[in-house]
């Protein structure tokens, strides 16, 4: 089972704004996922590494070399707020 | 509407009929270009698989196409030959919105490394496919822009995430697409509007340039209406890409060289787990029948346990869901997509955007990843499912000791009825039973067309191989399609008023 104060917490973690309805109805959900999901508990796995990935990753270096990568002005014209070549927020 | 009231004349010929007609000056690039337009202008009112048409670019391409053909010079293998991609892949200066609001400004500056390799190829990209918002989940429904239908039926779902991709081929709107499949994303789709589609090895084609959902399992992979089309969207599209440093540095092999050779002796396993309980038994009817066909091109049959399928689900969604809210924590309204704009502090901002922005399904995603990644439940799920995830790995590296590719149905029913599963989030992620898998251990898949069920929707029928078996994987399913002729039915669309 999971409480709504539960389901909270991760919406907060998750920078999620969420309605009283949104929260009554993901409580009831995730209650019934997460049950689901803690069948995996029957697995042993004892001395299991855990797999990230499928094949070995490995850090892939290229030459330290200055490349043309993107630029400025055609990022920022994505930007939903932009002044003097910066992004702009509302204030922190 | 029926196969004879179909006025484009071109819209269902396969990529080596395009080809011989555009060499020997029977049709124009340009005028099959026009002719897929043609083509959705008469259905895709009603069968949605367009988020976006990308008019501009495709009649560049096909106009490079003539040009060449004029001149006498040699062409790519698929130039000339549209395409449709699924809309979270970045074709620079065309939106790509994933399917979601948070994305519905959204003009990539750069293109997707497949993109480049497209442009390459002189395969002229017709438009971006409709999906499920962020490839989430398995009907096509999650989409922030339209309802898409099945070409079959138009009521019931097409399947997704890649489910406009699937459509598109399906109805004649495309010859080729791409899908991304995450769990089944590119497999499910094609199986519920019976066409042929391929999720490749992990680390094949380049994930550059595609919006990230679940980065240890995405994959982008071809649609077409037959295996050979697949095989060679898929030479198009493969290699290693420095921007993508999963992809895999080795030699791409020629994909259509030996396709046409015989299976004889060819081990095929079939996956005990997948064909019992809670299959529909006339898709259960259609696999068997398939290993018949199989059987009798001199395939060597048996059984195959993958012992940990009961927790495959479980394994698949935790990881999932924690990568997909580590990786979406970058729409936060700060540098591209869409802002609230009334926020008056950051916090706030973030909270409201993403409220705003994102749909139901991707919400409930960020939020049990989160879950699973926050402290006190970080073992228990994320640290437990990725055990269970190399244990499912070895289940497989153990399969492929004994045989060499693996069969089973690629879902356990046939495409549903739009809305039926929207309230049972739960209900809709038991649908990829049989395909996530595949993505938990990098192997790739094809989904094949093998049969109907009563109500004329089609079956698929999934094949399964070790990392970069890809060419075996394509013989094999060649070999089944030329001894049956699933494949070669068309639906008939019925057009909403």
């Amino acid at each position: 089972m999971i409480t709504v104060k539960e389901v909270e917490h991760a919406a907060k973690l998750a920078r999620l704004e969420l309605c009283e309805e949104e929260k009554e109805k993901y409580t009831e959900q995730f209650s019934k996922i997460l049950d689901y999901f803690n069948q995996l508990k029957e697995v042993n796995t004892e001395d299991v590494e855990p797999m990230a990935h499928v094949f070995p990753v490995k850090n892939v270096f290229r030459d330290d070399k200055a490349e043309v990568s993107s630029i400025r002005t055609e990022i920022l014209k994505n930007a939903p707020l932009e002044e003097d070549g910066f992004f702009k927020v509302p204030k922190i | 509407m029926t196969d004879e009231k179909i006025k484009t004349k071109f819209c269902y010929k396969t990529a080596s009929e395009m080809r011989r007609a555009l060499l020997n000056k029977e049709i124009s690039a340009k005028e099959i270009v026009d002719d897929s337009y043609k083509r959705i202008e008469e259905v895709d009112n009603t069968l949605k698989a367009f988020i976006c048409l990308t008019k501009q670019s495709a009649y560049k391409t096909a106009e490079e196409v003539d040009k060449k053909l004029g001149n006498k010079e040699k062409l790519p293998p698929l130039a000339g030959i549209p395409i449709a991609i699924k809309d979270n892949m970045c074709l620079k200066g065309f939106p790509t919105t994933a399917a979601s609001k948070i994305l519905a400004n959204f003009v990539p500056p750069y293109n997707a490394t497949v993109v480049k390799k497209l442009e390459e190829n002189l395969i002229p990209i017709i438009g971006k496919a409709n999906m499920d918002e962020f490839a989430m989940g398995s009907s096509n429904e999650n989409s922030s822009y339209h309802i898409a239908r099945n070409p079959w039926n138009t009521n019931s779902v097409p399947g997704g995430s890649s489910g406009g991709s699937a459509i598109a081929v399906c109805s004649g709107e495309s010859v080729i697409s791409l899908g991304s499949d995450t769990g089944g994303s590119i497999r499910l789709p094609a199986s519920f509007c019976g066409v042929v589609g391929l999720k490749p090895t992990y680390g094949r084609v380049s994930r550059y340039g595609l919006i990230a959902f679940a980065s240890s399992l995405d994959q982008i992979g071809p649609f077409g209406r037959c295996v050979e089309d697949v095989a060679l969207a898929l030479q198009a599209i493969s290699g290693h890409d420095p921007n993508d440093s999963t992809s895999i540095n080795q030699a791409v092999p020629d994909y259509t060289a030996a396709l046409k050779e015989d299976i004889k002796g060819l081990r095929i396993g079939v996956i005990t787990e997948m064909l019992g309980e809670g299959v529909n038994p006339e898709v259960k009817q259609a696999i068997n029948n398939s290993i018949k066909v199989f059987e009798d091109l001199g395939a060597k049959i048996e059984e195959i346990s993958i012992p940990h399928t009961k927790y495959a689900i479980s394994t698949y969604y935790v990881v999932a869901m924690a990568e997909a809210s580590s990786n979406l924590a970058r729409f936060d309204g700060v540098k591209f997509g869409y802002r609230n704009p009334d926020a008056d502090n950051l916090l706030d901002m973030y909270t409201k955007t993403r409220a705003e922005g994102f749909g139901e399904e991707v919400k409930r995603r960020i939020m049990l990843g989160t879950y699973a990644l926050s402290s006190g439940y970080y073992d228990a799920y994320y640290k437990k499912a990725q055990q269970v995830r190399s244990l499912i790995k070895k289940d497989f590296d153990k399969a492929f000791e004994q045989v060499d590719l693996l069969l089973s149905p690629v879902c356990p029913t046939t495409a549903f009825d739009i809305g039926s599963k929207t309230e049972d989030p739960l209900g809709m992620y038991l649908m990829d039973i049989c395909t996530l898998m595949a993505n938990l251990a990098g192997l790739p898949g094809i989904s094949l067309p093998c049969g109907f069920d009563s109500k004329k929707l089609p079956i698929g029928l999934q094949m399964l191989g070790p990392v970069l078996s890809e060419e075996l994987l394509l013989r094999a399913s060649y070999n089944f399609e030329q001894a049956t002729d699933f494949h070669t039915k068309k639906p008939e669309i019925t057009l909403l008023e």
